[in-house]
């Protein structure tokens, strides 16, 4: 046993060296594992930082050309002004609407993007599917996705051509939900079990629920709100405690799903930029 | 200066440079990636012990690697390179040499020739691990040689540029 420790002892700094070379290979080949939760998130706020300097201080540089750039658009798209084109008058009279203010002028919130799924999964305790749109095609992180029925989770990851989404069958998944017919407000979580049970928490005992009840996204969800979730199947009781644990189905089919729809909350940064600035 | 700020202010520099000047630089030929920041572990005082030499050159690589969105690419190197300059310092000067009674190896404690040597060896050894490393996904082996060798000339020609001109006077360490 002595001579396993003087060993060790002795051959110490080879041992650690080629630990570290393990580590670093590890890191290395598991890329796409590390990358969300170890590798990116607070070194790469730093590395942000640093970056947005340099790129800040960049940008100067190429002013003019920009400038160039910008200018031969201006010409470009001054060439198609529509007061350089003659049209030939058929128009008897014109009209002129006089309110001025158009009070029912409507601003678009969510935008919708088709996808296909490439790769899924039910049967881990994460799980994930992968869709065949990336950044190249308008998508980024966070943004949610739904299928034709119900829910499906949020896009975590995005390469050029494809995106992973981690699905509502995923530990860590949550979503802001709402009884259809009151509007209690609550959480929607997987417990890992079942791919065919999603629990229903935080529903105070005061509420009249009975099977069958429809559960939609609550106004505060990422997703667009009143998209159904589930239908109530089961109704438990959390012992010392006063809300209920509602056991729901799925309306998604998380075995056959093919064609998703990934949906962009154009006011994303303004609410968020607009939260940001809550006295703490 | 003190030696440990020195250090610190002169790897934030190298990393720097490395990720905002060397990388910037629009590629001369697709075999060419100018690497210099791995000098700052050649750098390093002749006294650092060895698991503390191996420890800075894995997270020294790995910062590195933050930036340039590699993870444990330049770790591995880096590290491959820290654990291997004590041997290479070993073979090239002896113990009794007066080498050792400077503080950190630069030509003007080692000698031109002894220098150079010191720094083709552990940029080769950098380079061929770093390329190595990307070629078990690439499989190519004309773009592993070729990327070894211009690769290699082009760290060592940088080394030598960088040496000549931030000449760093040695001290000589007098019996203590």
């Amino acid at each position: 046993m002595r001579n396993v420790f003087l060993k060790i002892r002795q051959y110490f700094n080879l041992i650690f060296f080629l630990t570290l070379q393990a580590i670093a290979c590890y890191i290395l080949f598991h890329y796409n594992r590390f990358h969300e939760a170890v590798f990116m998130d607070t070194a790469g706020q730093i590395t942000g930082f640093i970056n947005e300097r340099y790129s800040n201080i960049e940008g100067y540089f190429s002013l003019k050309k920009t400038n160039t750039e910008l200018m031969e658009e201006n010409t470009r798209l001054r060439n198609l002004l529509l007061q350089n084109f003659e049209i030939p008058d058929t128009s008897v009279t014109v009209v002129v609407d006089s309110i001025r203010v158009d009070s029912i002028a409507q601003y678009r919130k969510y935008e919708y993007y088709s996808a296909r799924v490439i790769n899924n999964s039910v049967t881990a305790q994460n799980n994930y599917i992968t869709i065949n749109r990336g950044y190249a095609q308008g998508i980024t992180k966070d943004m949610s996705v739904i299928s034709p029925s119900g829910i499906v989770g949020s896009v975590v990851n995005v390469s050029k051509n494809m995106s992973t989404v981690m699905s509502l069958l995923h530990s860590q998944a949550g979503v802001s939900a709402s009884l259809k017919k009151t509007g209690e407000t609550g959480r929607v979580e997987w417990d890992g079990k079942d791919p065919h049970e999603i629990l229903f928490k935080n529903i105070p005992k005061s509420v009249q629920v009975q099977p069958g009840d429809t559960v939609i996204t609550s106004l505060y969800s990422t997703f667009p709100a009143g998209y159904p979730i589930g239908v109530v199947t089961e109704i438990g009781e959390q012992p010392g405690a006063n809300f209920y644990v509602l056991t729901l189905r799925p309306l998604t089919n998380f075995y056959n799903i093919q064609f998703v729809y990934v949906v962009k909350n154009l006011f994303k940064e303004e609410q968020v930029a607009l939260e940001k600035t809550n006295p703490k | 200066m003190n030696d440990l700020p020195k250090n610190i202010i002169r790897s934030i520099l190298f990393i720097l440079v490395q990720v905002f000047i060397l990388h910037k630089i629009p590629p001369l030929h697709q075999f060419i990636t100018p690497y210099l920041y791995f000098l700052m572990i050649l750098w390093l005082p002749f006294r650092t012990s060895r698991t503390a030499l191996t420890l800075f050159g894995f997270l020294y690589g790995l910062s590195l690697d933050y930036f340039l969105k590699t993870p444990g690419l330049h770790a591995a190197a880096c590290c491959l390179v820290a654990y291997l300059r004590p041997f290479v310092i070993n073979i090239l000067i002896s113990k009794e040499d007066s080498g050792f009674n400077y503080v950190s190896p630069a030509p003007s404690s080692m000698g031109w020739s002894q220098y150079m040597v010191y720094a083709f060896v552990l940029s080769l050894a950098h380079n061929t691990w770093l390329v190595f490393l990307e070629w078990l996904q690439l499989r190519n082996f004309l773009y592993l040689a070729g990327k070894i060798i211009a690769s290699t000339g082009v760290s060592f020609l940088l080394i030598i540029i960088t040496e000549g001109l931030f000449f760093r006077k040695q001290k000589f360490k007098t019996n203590i």
